[in-house]
């Protein structure tokens, strides 16, 4: 997929016709549904029924806002495409939206906000577009002033598509340079596709981080299962050395031909492919057995 | 742009000290009706700074509304309705608002307040 952020400026390339096929768009309202309820999985509130503000950076056209309305949150959003705000003023959205350059900084009063979500908006940061600006400047103005009107202890989730390892490290690098604390959580790791980047900040206090480690569980679980399979698939292989060979194996044993995909290929592929977030039919005894020959 | 909106905003122009609270300059302004949600506005006018709150719904003409910040322990529901109403109800549709520090103009149109700076003025 090519990417929006080398074609132009966000604010060029959100226009009046771009905002309404982005908003129209079944597909992309899925996503930023999932995407909006992963990351207030991750923000990670305790469940408490308090009333929360939430600020979302990058709100577009408020489909990500949609959803957190649905969550119970207000929130108010900021973007820089007028066009954007323009369709989210017209669908009625329940939150306060403001036109402003995340790159910026933020232009809200000190620690009001209790959480800040962001959909795939960070990664426009480093672009530069204009001779004044520079990324890592404009990274770290929007980075420490998000960190001034958050409250203390309050967190950040960022889901970005960054272009490689590197500009992930830069972004991450410059939350926390000005004070965060926290880390990258990926999605999937083992997928291309489904692979999604949430950056994960905390304001101030270390005791929050405790918490995420909780959250992490998806992507942790995914590895260890991984983990796991490798090491059932050599365990498998020595039962099998140990066994007495049947003729035909001892026959296919002798002239090379052994089979490449035994049951615990099967397997270690079927993990693999369940890390990759697709869906794959439960192992089960009849897993990787032959068919009976049919004439 | 609700009031709401307003009392959360600052404006971080260069040589701004606190950008804190904006004035609102006022061409057109509607009223769309919200659902009252007690908790939220609860901890929302906990939240809010009632001073900007109160300057900002004069310059809107939306009168009667106390000098000092209410206790909400004791507020009934309908000065309750009458906080709601101010702060969630009034939009500002056309207009534009002022930093204290700077004078500044933020313009508010179809109301979205435009807080965009020029390179020059980031601070």
């Amino acid at each position: 997929m090519s990417r929006p952020e080398i074609s132009a400026p966000p604010q060029e390339f959100y226009n009046d016709n771009e905002a309404h096929k982005y908003t129209s768009s079944s597909r992309v309202i899925e996503i930023q549904d999932r995407l909006t309820e992963r990351a207030v999985e991750l923000l990670n509130f305790p469940k408490d029924d308090l009333p929360r503000l939430l600020l979302d950076v990058g709100c577009g056209s408020g489909l990500s806002g949609d959803r957190l309305t649905e969550l119970g949150y207000s929130w108010i959003g900021m973007d820089i495409s007028k066009s954007m705000l323009q369709v989210a003023q017209d669908r009625t959205i329940e939150g306060g939206v403001i036109q402003y350059d995340m790159g910026h900084g933020c232009p809200f009063r000190p620690g009001i906000f209790d959480g800040c979500v962001s959909i795939s908006a960070v990664q426009w940061l480093c672009n530069a577009d204009h001779l004044q600006q520079e990324p890592r400047k404009r990274l770290n103005t929007f980075f420490s002033q998000l960190y001034r009107c958050l409250k203390r202890g309050a967190k950040a989730v960022l889901q970005f598509y960054p272009d490689g390892a590197k500009q992930a490290e830069l972004i991450t690098t410059a939350a926390l340079r000005v004070g965060f604390s926290g880390g990258l959580v990926v999605d999937y790791p083992n997928s291309t596709r489904a692979k999604k980047y949430f950056l994960v900040l905390v304001a101030g206090c270390l005791d929050g981080i405790s918490t995420s480690s909780t959250i992490l569980a998806r992507f942790e679980s995914s590895e260890a299962d991984a983990f796991k399979s490798v090491r059932v698939d050599r365990r498998s292989k020595a039962s099998y050395e140990g066994k007495k060979l049947s003729m035909g194996q001892r026959l296919k044993a002798h002239s090379g031909h052994k089979h490449p995909k035994g049951k615990a290929w099967i397997l270690k592929k079927k993990q693999q492919a369940r890390c990759r977030g697709q869906e794959i039919s439960q192992d089960s005894k009849y897993t990787g057995r032959k068919r009976k020959d049919r004439l | 742009m609700r009031l709401l909106t307003h009392n959360l905003l600052a404006s971080n122009v260069k040589g701004a000290k606190t950008g804190f609270p904006l004035k609102i300059h006022v061409f057109v302004q509607e009223e769309h009706e919200t659902a009252f949600n007690k908790a939220f506005l609860l901890a929302t006018l906990r939240k809010i700074n009632w001073i900007a709150f109160r300057e900002a719904a004069d310059s809107l003409g939306v009168p009667n509304l106390p000098e000092l910040p209410p206790d909400l322990d004791k507020c009934d529901d309908s000065m309750l309705r009458k906080y709601h109403h101010a702060l969630m109800e009034v939009h500002v549709k056309e207009g534009y608002l002022i930093c204290p520090d700077t004078g500044r103009r933020f313009p508010i149109t179809k109301g979205i307040p435009n807080m965009l700076l020029n390179e020059d003025e980031v601070c």
